[in-house]
C-alpha cells in the first residue's frame, strides 16, 4: 500500500477519519489505521494536521518508455449525421489555450466521409490540423471501429494529450481506446489545467455525486486522456481567416464492425438533447403532474430551452426517462438552469451542479436546492411560473 | 446463455448527508450496498437466463467484505459467484480494474454475454465496462435500455443516445452496459436468501489469476489522484422577495443584467 501512518506522530484526532471519502480509516488505540477500503486517494494526507500520514513513492507504475516522444494536443471531434457536435468546439477553445501554454500544436480528429466542410470549420474553430479519417463506414458510430481507428492514430502520431466530449459516444468508446493504448483516462472532467514544468494535464472532476472534487494526473503514461462534460468549457469565436492543414488518412485495416446499426429513433414531440441545451427548465414532484410540465414547456419555449425532470417526476410518469437529470439520469451544465418544485436531493444535484446560473423556485424556504442556487424564489410554482412566462413575453414584445 | 455480471460494492450515496457547517460529506456509518446500476445488470442477466436457459455468474473485485454483494445477488437468483480479492488489487483505477476483471472473466467457459452497470456511483466513471470489453477482445455496446431479442449468435438491443435511441444488433459474445430504464430489479427471494446464507465465497488472489503485477492495483494504474477537495460553495444564494410579479421582475432584471437571457 502506498499510504503509511507514522504511529509516533499520530494523535488519533480523527481529522483523517472524517475526510476519508471511502470510510476506510478507523482509530484503534488512539492511532489511525487504514483499512481495506482505502483507495489511496490521499485525502487523509492533506487532512492530517500533524503530518503523520504520508504517501509512499514506490506507487506510480513503471513509466512508459519515452514520454517526450509524445507531442501535440488532440481533440476528438464527434459527429452525428455529418454534423460536428458543439462540444468539439468547446474542446477546441480550451485546447487552444492549453496547447499555446504548452507550446504545442492543436489537432482535431474527425471520422466519416463527406466531412470536408466540417474539417474546415474545425480549423476556423482553432485547430492547426485536422486528421480526417475519410471512410463511409465511420459515418455511423460503432464502439469497435471507432476505438480501433483512434488507437491506431494515437500509435502512429503519438499525441501528448487527447480530449473528448463526455457524451454518449465519447464515454462509450474513449475508455476502449485508453485501455488499448495502455494509458490513463479521467472521466467527465469539469475543469482542466496544466503543470507546465512536468507537462502534466491536471484533470478535475466531481466524484461521489458531486460531493467531492478530485484532481487527477497521469504521470507515467501517454497520451494523457480525459473526457470533458459538455457545456463547461468556453468555445472560441470562429475565425474564418485561420489557416490549418487537413491530413486525410485511411483506416489501417478494412473496418468491419461486430455491431450493426439498424435504426435511429429520435424521441418524438420535443427536443430532448438536454445534455447540450443552453437553457433547461426542470421540474420535480412539486409540479404535481403532466399539467405542471406543460407549464414548464411554455416557460422553456419562452426561453428557447428544453424541459428536464427529477427522478421523482420521471418515476411518476410525468416525463419520459431521457429527460431525467441526476446521478441515474443525464448530467447537464447549461448556461441557465431553472429548478421548479425540486427539493435538491444530492442525486439530483449531481447532475446539474455545474450549470452556470441556477434559479430555484420552491415553496419550502428550507429546500436544499436553494443552497446551490444563484437566485431563489420562495413561492408557489403555479403562481411564479405563469408570472415569469408573462413577464418574458412582455419584455420580448 | 452463459452470462457474467460485474457487480461492485459502493457506499450508499442516498445515506450521505452534508455537514452544513463544514460543507463536507458525513460518512460515519454509511452502509455499503450493491451499486444501484449493477442491480439492473443482475436483473437483466437473470431474466435472460430464465428465457433462454443457461447460467449467471456474478463477479466482483474488492476487499473481502465485498462478498456481501455477492450474497445479495445470489439471493436475487444468480447461480455462481467469483470474488477477486487481494491486497495487491488495492488502489486500482479503471485500467487496472478492467484488466483484473478481464482475467476473472477469462476463467469462465463459453461466455455469451457480459453485463456491467452503466457506472459505479462512487467513482461515476463508466469506464470499466468498455475496458473489460477490450480486455476480452469482445464487441461492446454502451447504455442498453432494452434487449429486444437474442438468437443465432446475435443480440438485438436498444441503446440510449442524446436525442433518442438506436437499435443495434451485435454479435455474441459481447459486453454491454445497462441503464436504469432497462428493468425493475427483483427483490431477493426466500429461497435465494437461504442459498446466500450458505454461500461460501473463496477469494481468488492475483496469483490465482496469473496477474502481471505491473498491471494490477496501484502500480498498474496510470492515473493518480493528486488532490481531493470539497467543491467550492455554489451559487450566489440571493433570495428574491415580494409578490410573484415582483419576484419575477427582479429575476428577469438579474438574468438580463448578466446576459443569460
Ligand atoms: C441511487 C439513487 C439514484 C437517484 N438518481 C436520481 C437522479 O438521477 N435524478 C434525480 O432527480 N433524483 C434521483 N434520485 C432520487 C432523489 O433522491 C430524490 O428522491 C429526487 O430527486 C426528488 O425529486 P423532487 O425534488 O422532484 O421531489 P421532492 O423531493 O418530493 O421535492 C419536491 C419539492 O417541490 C416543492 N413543492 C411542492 N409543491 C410546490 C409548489 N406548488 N410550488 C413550489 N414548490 C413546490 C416541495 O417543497 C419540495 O421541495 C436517486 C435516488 C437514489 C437512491
Ligand atoms: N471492482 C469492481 N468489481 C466488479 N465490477 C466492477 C468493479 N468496478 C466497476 N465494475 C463494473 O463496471 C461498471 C462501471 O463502473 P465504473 O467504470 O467504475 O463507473 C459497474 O457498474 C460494474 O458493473
Amino acid at each position: 500500500m502506498g499510504i503509511i501512518v507514522k504511529v509516533d506522530l499520530c494523535t488519533g484526532c480523527e481529522s483523517c477519519v472524517n475526510e476519508c471519502p471511502f470510510g476506510a480509516i478507523e482509530i484503534k488505540d488512539d492511532v489511525a489505521v487504514i483499512g481495506d477500503k482505502c483507495n489511496l486517494c490521499g485525502a487523509c494526507v492533506e487532512a492530517c494536521p500533524v503530518y503523520a500520514i504520508e504517501m509512499t513513492e514506490e506507487q506510480a507504475g513503471a513509466p512508459a518508455a519515452d514520454l517526450s516522444a509524445y507531442q501535440g494536443l488532440w481533440i476528438f471531434a464527434e459527429q452525428r449525421v455529418g454534423k460536428v457536435a458543439p462540444v468539439a468546439y468547446e474542446l477546441l477553445g480550451e485546447g487552444r489555450r492549453l496547447a499555446d501554454a504548452l507550446g504545442t500544436e492543436l489537432s482535431a480528429v474527425l471520422m466519416g466521409a463527406g466531412l470536408d466542410a466540417e474539417a474546415k470549420a474545425l480549423i476556423e474553430g482553432g485547430a492547426d490540423r485536422v486528421y480526417l479519417v475519410d471512410d463511409a463506414s465511420l459515418n455511423e458510430f460503432h464502439e469497435d471501429t471507432y476505438a480501433s481507428v483512434l488507437s491506431d492514430l494515437i500509435e502512429e502520431y503519438k499525441p501528448e494529450i487527447v480530449l473528448a466530449g463526455a457524451t454518449s459516444i465519447g464515454r462509450a468508446y474513449i475508455p476502449m481506446v485508453a485501455t488499448k493504448v495502455r494509458t490513463g483516462l479521467t472521466a467527465d472532467c469539469t475543469m482542466l489545467g496544466v503543470d507546465l514544468e512536468k507537462r502534466m494535464l491536471l484533470q478535475t472532476r466531481p466524484a461521489f455525486g458531486g460531493n467531492i472534487m478530485a484532481t487527477i494526473v497521469c504521470p507515467g503514461h501517454r497520451p494523457q486522456m480525459a473526457t470533458i462534460r459538455p457545456g463547461v468549457l468556453k468555445r472560441a469565436a470562429a475565425d474564418p481567416a485561420r489557416k490549418g492543414e487537413v491530413v486525410k488518412s485511411v483506416p489501417r485495416a478494412r473496418l468491419v464492425s461486430k455491431s450493426k446499426l439498424l435504426e435511429v429513433i429520435e424521441e418524438a414531440g420535443h427536443s430532448i438533447n438536454i445534455s447540450e441545451a443552453e437553457v433547461i427548465v426542470a421540474g420535480g414532484r412539486g409540479m404535481g403532474g403532466e399539467k405542471g410540465f406543460a407549464l414548464l414547456k411554455d416557460l422553456a419555449d419562452a426561453l428557447g430551452g428544453v424541459v428536464g425532470a427529477t427522478r421523482a417526476a420521471v418515476d411518476s410518469g410525468w416525463m419520459p426517462y431521457p429527460h431525467q437529470i441526476g446521478q441515474t439520469g443525464r448530467t447537464v451544465s447549461p448556461k441557465l438552469y431553472i429548478a421548479c418544485g425540486i427539493s435538491g436531493a444530492i442525486q439530483h444535484l449531481a447532475g446539474m451542479q455545474s450549470s452556470d446560473v441556477i434559479v430555484a423556485i420552491n415553496k419550502d424556504p428550507n429546500a436544499t436546492i436553494f443552497n446551490v442556487a444563484d437566485y431563489g424564489i420562495v413561492g408557489d410554482v403555479f403562481e411564479v411560473v405563469p408570472a415569469l412566462i408573462k413577464k418574458l413575453r412582455e419584455s420580448r414584445g | 446463455m452463459n452470462i457474467a455480471v460485474c457487480v461492485k460494492q459502493v457506499p450508499d450515496a442516498s445515506d450521505v448527508k452534508i455537514d452544513k457547517a463544514t460543507g463536507t460529506m458525513v460518512r460515519d456509518g454509511v452502509p455499503s450496498i450493491l451499486n444501484p446500476f449493477d442491480a439492473y445488470a443482475v436483473e437483466e442477466a437473470i431474466a435472460l437466463k430464465e428465457k433462454h436457459g443457461g447460467n449467471v455468474t456474478a463477479l466482483t473485485m474488492g476487499p473481502p467484505q465485498a462478498a456481501e454483494v455477492l450474497r445479495h445477488v445470489v439471493a436475487m437468483g444468480v447461480d455462481d459467484v467469483m470474488l477477486l480479492s487481494d491486497r495487491a488489487f488495492a488502489g486500482a483505477d479503471t485500467w487496472a480494474t478492467s484488466y483484473t476483471l478481464g482475467l476473472g472473466l477469462k476463467r469462465l467457459d463459453n461466455l455469451d454475454l457480459v453485463i456491467c452497470g452503466k457506472q459505479a456511483i462512487d467513482g461515476d466513471t463508466a469506464q470499466v465496462g468498455p475496458g473489460v470489453a477490450v480486455n476480452l477482445g469482445l464487441p461492446f455496446v454502451a447504455y442498453v435500455r432494452k434487449v429486444i431479442e437474442v438468437g443465432g449468435g446475435k443480440m438485438k438491443v436498444e441503446r440510449l443516445i442524446e436525442d433518442g435511441y438506436e437499435v443495434v444488433e451485435v454479435e455474441l459474445p459481447a459486453v454491454i452496459t445497462v441503464v436504469k430504464e432497462i428493468n425493475s430489479p427483483r427483490m431477493p427471494s426466500l429461497k435465494g436468501k437461504m442459498k446466500a446464507k450458505k454461500l461460501e465465497v473463496a477469494p481468488l488472489s492475483a496469483a490465482d489469476l496469473g496477474a502481471i503485477l505491473e498491471n494490477i492495483g496501484l502500480p498498474g494504474s496510470p492515473t493518480k489522484v493528486v488532490k481531493v477537495f470539497s467543491p467550492p460553495p455554489k451559487g450566489k444564494r440571493e433570495t428574491l422577495v415580494g409578490t410573484p410579479d415582483e419576484q419575477v421582475s427582479a429575476l428577469v432584471d438579474r438574468l438580463a443584467g448578466i446576459k443569460v437571457i
